[in-house]
C-alpha cells in the first residue's frame, strides 16, 4: 500500500492478519481457521483519529487487540513509532505499553469493582513504577481526574458510585495516565446513552486537542463515527473495503459495501426517511470460517461482476471509478475502480 | 439505643483503628453475622482453654456414675464409662477446632493455588490440571479417605493432611470457575494491556474478585471437615481413642447408647451445629462486608 505522505506514520499496519485454530476433541485436532482479520493494512497519522466501522464481527476489535500485541499474530507487520513491534517478546513490550493504551467499550467490565478509582486510574503508575512517592502520585491521580472531568475528591470511592459516562472518564483518566501517544477506542460511547456519547465524544476530541493524541476510533455507529474521526477504513469479513477521509466517505462512498452502509442510516426526517432511495444489501454475513472467494462482498454485492468471484481486488487509489480525477486520498478494494475491469459499469446503475 | 450508642463510639474508633471500625459495621450492618462471629469465638476460647475450663479430667471414669442425666453436677450428663460428657464436648472442641480449621484452611490454599493457575492460564495447562481433578473426583471421597488413613495410620496430623487435599482439589473446581468468569472481564485485559506481570493481576484483580466464593467455600468446608472426622472415627480411622472429637462422640457412644442417655448424642450434635451455623453465617457477613459495592447501602 503506498500513501504519499512525508511524514512518518505513528502507527502502520500492514497485511495483518489474525486468524483463530478452530479445534476438536481431545487432542485438540486443527479442523479449520476462522480468518478474522485477513490482510488489513491502514496508517494512523500523528494527532488523527482514524475510525474504524463495520459490522460486528467483521474483526475490528481484534484488529485493535493485535495492534496492541494481545492476539497472538498469524502474519503481518506492525509499526509503531517507527519500530517494528511484531516480533517484541513480552517484557520488550512493556515500554511500548507505555506509549500506547485502550478505553474499552463497556464501562461496567472494565473497572475493578473493588478497587478505589484512586487506584484504578494509579495502576498504570504502578505497574510501571512511576508511582515514587505518595504526595506526586495523588497529585498526579488529581490531575488526571480533572482532565476528565471528575472531582478530585471522588478518588477514594468505588467504582459502582459512577454512572456509566463517569465510569467511561475515568477509564479515560487510566489510559492517559502513561501519557500514550496512541489511545485505541474500541466503541468507548456505544454501551451510553445518547446525551452522554456526546459528552465522551467531545472529552475525547478535547483531550486529543490538548495532548496531540492520536486515536485509533473502533464503532459501529457511523454518526459517532462522522462525528470524531479524520479518516475512516471500512470493514467487511476480516478486510478493509474502503479508507477515506471523513467528509470524502460521505459524500462518495465508493465500495458498494459502503454505499449499503451508508444508506442504512436513518434520516432524522420521517418523510425524507420514507421516500429516500435505499440500496439494501442482500443476504446475511457470510461465517468467516468458509469466506466467499475472490471479494468477500461478492454475494451481496448489487454491483457483482464474473471477475469478483476469482479475484480479490487490492485496497487501491480510485483509478477507473465514476469519479476517476478525484485528488483525494481514497482507497478502495473493488473491481469496480480498477482500470482492467470495471470502466464505465457504474453509469447503467444510477 | 445501641444505634445511638454505636454512633457516639462510631467516630473515635475510626480513628484508633480500622479493625474495630469494620467491627463495628458488623454489628450494625449484620447482627446476626455478628451472632455468628461471637459463638465461633467462643467455642475458640473453649477450645484454647479446655483444659481450665472442664470440671473433670477428660479420661476420668467412674463406674459408678454411668449414663446419668443432666444434672448440677454433670450439665452435660455422663456416658457408658462414667465420664462427664460436658469436659469431653470441651476437649473435644479443641481437637475438632484444630482439625476442622487447619484443615479448611489447607483445602482452601490448595483450591485457591490450583484453581487460579488452571483457570487463569487456561488451554493446555488447564486442561491436563482440570482432567487431573477429574480423575481426583472419581474416587468417592470416603474410599480414598480410609485407603489413605489404613495406609498412613490415624492421627490427627494424618486426617488434617488427608482432608485438607481431597477438598482442597475438589474446591479448586469451584474457584477455577470464579477464576475464568472474573478473568472476562475487561479490567484484568486493561492491566494485561497497561504491561501488568502475571502475578499483579491475579493479585490485584483476579484474587479480591473471587474471595466471594473462598469465603463460602472455606466456611462450607469447616463444617464438611468436622462431619468427615466423624465418619472416620465411626469408621475407627478418626482421631484415635480416648481422645474426643464430636465426630466420634456423636457416631460411637452416642449412636450406641441413643435410647439409654439420647444427652451423649445430644451434647456433640449441638455443638457442631452451632458450630457449623456459626461459621457460615459470619462468613456470609464477611463476603458481604467485604464487597465494596455493599459498603453504605443499608
Amino acid at each position: 500500500m503506498s500513501l504519499a505522505i512525508n511524514e512518518e506514520p505513528l502507527l502502520k499496519v500492514d497485511d495483518l492478519k489474525v486468524h483463530f485454530t478452530l479445534t476438536e476433541g481431545f487432542m485438540q485436532k486443527p479442523v479449520g481457521s476462522v480468518k478474522a482479520v485477513d490482510g488489513v493494512s491502514f496508517e494512523l497519522r500523528h494527532g488523527e483519529t482514524f475510525g474504524l466501522v463495520g459490522e460486528s464481527g467483521c474483526g475490528k476489535s481484534t484488529t485493535a487487540l493485535a495492534v496492541l500485541r494481545m492476539q497472538p499474530l498469524t502474519g503481518g507487520l506492525i509499526e509503531f513509532e517507527g519500530n517494528d513491534i511484531t516480533q517484541l517478546e513480552p517484557h520488550q513490550m512493556r515500554p511500548v505499553r507505555r506509549r500506547m493504551q485502550m478505553v474499552y467499550q463497556d464501562p461496567f467490565s472494565s473497572l475493578n469493582p473493588r478497587m478505589r478509582i484512586r487506584d484504578i486510574i494509579g495502576e498504570p503508575l504502578l505497574v510501571h513504577g512511576l508511582a515514587t512517592d505518595r504526595r506526586s502520585f495523588r497529585a498526579r491521580i488529581n490531575e488526571l481526574m480533572d482532565m476528565v472531568g471528575l472531582l478530585p475528591d471522588m478518588s477514594d470511592r468505588y467504582p459502582h458510585e459512577f454512572s456509566g459516562g463517569q465510569r467511561q472518564r475515568i477509564g479515560i483518566a487510566r489510559a492517559l495516565a502513561l501519557e500514550p501517544s496512541l489511545i485505541i477506542c474500541d466503541e468507548p460511547v456505544s454501551a451510553l446513552d445518547v446525551s452522554i456519547q456526546a459528552q465522551v465524544l467531545n472529552l475525547l476530541m478535547d483531550l486529543q486537542r490538548e495532548l496531540g493524541l492520536t486515536y485509533l476510533f473502533i464503532a459501529h455507529d457511523l454518526s459517532v463515527v462522522r462525528h470524531i474521526s479524520d479518516r475512516i477504513g471500512v470493514m467487511y469479513l476480516g478486510r478493509i473495503v474502503e479508507i477515506a477521509g471523513r467528509d470524502e466517505l460521505f459524500a462518495r462512498p465508493k465500495h458498494p459495501y459502503t454505499q449499503a452502509l451508508l444508506s442504512s442510516i436513518p434520516l432524522p426526517d420521517p418523510t425524507l426517511e420514507a421516500t429516500r432511495p435505499q440500496q439494501l444489501i442482500v443476504g446475511e454475513v457470510p461465517s468467516p470460517k468458509t469466506p466467499p472467494s475472490g471479494c468477500h462482498f461478492h454475494p451481496r454485492c448489487p454491483k457483482v461482476m464474473d471477475v469478483c468471484s476469482v479475484h480479490s481486488p487490492n485496497l487501491e487509489r480510485n483509478q477507473a471509478g465514476p469519479f476517476p480525477n478525484h485528488s483525494d486520498e481514497s482507497l478502495v478494494a473493488c473491481h469496480l475502480y480498477d482500470a482492467s475491469f470495471g470502466r464505465g459499469d457504474r453509469e447503467t446503475e444510477t | 439505643m445501641s444505634e445511638l450508642i454505636v454512633e457516639a463510639v462510631l467516630p473515635a474508633v475510626r480513628k484508633r483503628s480500622a479493625f474495630l471500625a469494620f467491627n463495628m459495621r458488623l454489628i450494625r450492618e449484620k447482627p446476626l453475622g455478628a451472632v455468628g462471629g461471637v459463638v465461633f469465638l467462643l467455642f475458640m476460647v473453649c477450645g484454647i482453654f479446655a483444659n481450665f475450663l472442664a470440671p473433670f479430667e477428660m479420661n476420668h471414669t467412674d463406674l459408678t456414675q454411668r449414663l446419668l442425666a443432666p444434672s448440677l453436677a454433670f450439665p452435660f450428663g455422663t456416658d457408658h464409662l462414667g465420664r462427664d460428657v460436658l469436659s469431653r464436648v470441651l476437649i473435644g472442641a479443641q481437637i475438632s477446632m484444630i482439625v476442622s480449621f487447619l484443615a479448611a484452611g489447607i483445602a482452601t490454599v490448595i483450591s485457591i493455588v490450583v484453581g487460579v493457575i488452571s483457570g487463569y492460564f487456561g488451554g493446555k495447562p488447564d486442561m491436563v490440571i482440570q482432567r487431573g481433578v477429574d480423575a481426583w473426583m472419581t474416587f468417592p471421597d470416603l474410599v480414598l479417605l480410609i485407603v489413605i488413613v489404613s495406609i498412613v495410620g490415624p492421627g490427627i496430623p494424618q486426617i488434617v493432611v488427608v482432608l485438607g487435599l481431597l477438598y482442597g482439589i475438589a474446591g479448586s473446581r469451584i474457584v477455577r470457575g470464579a477464576v475464568v468468569s472474573v478473568k472476562e472481564n475487561m479490567y484484568t485485559h486493561a492491566s494485561l494491556s497497561i504491561g501488568a506481570p502475571t502475578f499483579h493481576v491475579m493479585r490485584k484483580h483476579i484474587l479480591p474478585n473471587i474471595m466471594p466464593v473462598v469465603i463460602v467455600l472455606f466456611t462450607t468446608r469447616i463444617g464438611a471437615v468436622i462431619l468427615a472426622e466423624a465418619g472416620l472415627s465411626f469408621l475407627g480411622l478418626g482421631v484415635p481413642p480416648p481422645a474426643p472429637t464430636w465426630g466420634s462422640m456423636l457416631s460411637g457412644t452416642g449412636r450406641t447408647y441413643m435410647y439409654l442417655g439420647p444427652w451423649l448424642a445430644l451434647a456433640p450434635g449441638l455443638c457442631i451445629t452451632a458450630v457449623v451455623y456459626a461459621v457460615n453465617i459470619y462468613g456470609d457477613a464477611l463476603r458481604d462486608l467485604l464487597d465494596p459495592r455493599m459498603r453504605g447501602s443499608q
